[in-house]
């Protein structure tokens, strides 16, 4: 009845590794985008200005209380309109799919993280702030060379359990048609009718990693503490 | 935009409805509210096994939570839509299969949200008890418990903004929640796909947001209360 064996071999191997290597590069690239992203957007809400702050704050209210479905929706099927021409033959003569898939993630992740940033800024102490400003530093500077690499230091607990969120989520994309693991394991499913094979790899998959990333979590809480 | 609206909002908030089955953003709040309470139950029960003086209940519960955490909703839902009709011995439709795979996941979540309410309630509360001769159950039930729920509201709340937002993936078994009508819609009207999906983002964006500034509410008043008591 159930065989694991039949997936590991041939056509059905290769489909899921691909997906399986596409989420870990959605997961990566999201990262790499995002964790700039949420800094800024921490920085507006710590800015010194009530017009940014309130910036700040606009966008992750409007992002968060949003479901990423309908990010993916909208970014997919909606913004490449809003482009012009030249541009949107460019888009879509390359991988759209992917790209809406990227922005929708890095936006959503963006600003959550931008929230574990902020709350890490607000536990350095205010005399940290005071004493970069006392030695002739600007507002920027100061949060770039003194606040901010300690606040990132405090963060990065709670930035890893949101990176564990983002692999999970990486999962959705699949309703845009992006051949992460999601897709192939629903292709596999549909091609050999194993169902029960091709989840349980799938829930494997993504297990291993949740646990590598939550592994790695625990760690660095104890280093930080 | 505005056309767009005169023309599909009764379609858009109750799908088919008094011809057909109900849809839309009606079902999106049915079915989260419906979650909500069915998994209440089940992530007390699964909290207070976690935390159990019993290994042999607080380690399988502790596996389960850590798996089901570990994987996405979406698998979840795969997951009860192949296994729910060999369980039940019928098909359970996409409501019966959302409503289920909602009730396991927001459980395991809601089971460390009662943790963490739990275990915030001082020690002495439960030595007292304890001294008093009540039992365990019994201090937890009549101590413990009514300290800690209060305590979990505004984590409710949170948790049922959460549970509005996952029922948009019923859309991927075909569920007919406000997600899955935005995109029918989109198909009816083709030129529109900007429109329609601003909509349906901006109605979420409503919803969600005044519920969670209701928790934001509700944590605030609470500490002044804690405060006042202190």
């Amino acid at each position: 009845m159930f065989d694991l064996n039949f997936l590991l071999a041939g056509d059905y191997r290769d489909w899921l590794l691909s997906g399986l290597l596409l989420s870990l590069q959605l997961m990566g690239i999201t990262l790499l985008l995002s964790l700039p992203l949420a800094c800024g957007v921490a920085m507006l809400r710590m800015a010194p200005s009530r017009l940014l702050n309130a910036l700040g704050a606009a966008y992750v209210e409007l992002i968060r209380n949003v479901p990423l479905l309908a990010h993916f929706l909208f970014w997919y099927f909606g913004a490449p309109e809003l482009l012009p021409d030249t541009w949107k033959e460019r888009l879509y003569a390359g991988n759209i799919e992917a790209a809406s898939a990227i922005t929708a993630l890095t936006l959503y992740t963006a600003a959550y993280m931008a929230e574990d940033i902020r709350s890490g800024i607000r536990a350095i102490p205010a005399q940290q702030f005071e004493a970069g400003r006392a030695l002739g530093f600007s507002f920027l500077a100061t949060m770039r060379l003194c606040v901010v690499p300690q606040a990132l230091r405090l963060a990065a607990p709670p930035l890893l359990s949101q990176t564990l969120t983002l692999w999970q989520n990486t999962s959705i994309a699949t309703v845009i048609g992006v051949a992460e693991l999601m897709y192939q394991t629903q292709r596999v499913e549909a091609a050999s009718f194993r169902s029960v094979e091709a989840f349980v790899f799938a829930s494997a998959a993504y297990l291993a990693v949740s646990l590598l990333i939550a592994g790695l979590a625990a760690l660095l809480q104890r280093k930080v503490s | 935009m505005l056309e767009l609206i005169h023309d599909y909002w009764l379609y858009f908030l109750v799908g088919r409805y008094p011809e057909g089955p109900l849809g839309g953003l009606a079902l999106t709040v049915v079915l989260a509210s419906l979650a909500l309470v069915l998994s209440l139950p089940f992530g007390l029960l699964l909290g207070l096994a976690r935390l159990s003086p019993w290994r042999l209940l607080r380690w399988p519960v502790a596996a389960l939570i850590h798996v089901v955490r570990g994987i996405p909703l979406l698998l979840v839902i795969f997951w009860a839509y192949f296994f729910l009709p060999s369980i039940t011995g019928h098909e359970s439709g996409q409501f019966g299969t959302m409503l289920a795979a909602l009730v396991i996941f927001d459980g395991i979540y809601l089971a460390e949200i009662v943790r963490a309410g739990v275990q915030a309630v001082p020690t002495g509360q439960v030595e007292a008890a304890r001294s008093l001769g009540l039992n365990y159950l019994d201090s937890m039930r009549t101590v413990v418990l009514p300290q800690a729920l209060r305590h979990m509201l505004p984590s409710l709340v949170n948790q049922f903004v959460s549970t509005i937002k996952e029922t948009s993936l019923g859309t991927i078994i075909g569920l007919a929640e406000v997600s899955f009508i935005a995109s029918q819609v989109n198909g009816l009207v083709l030129t529109k796909p900007v429109q329609v999906y601003f909509l349906l983002g901006m109605t979420y964006f409503v919803l969600c947001f005044s519920l969670s500034r209701a928790a934001f509410w509700l944590e605030r008043r609470q500490a002044r209360v804690l405060k006042a008591a202190a």
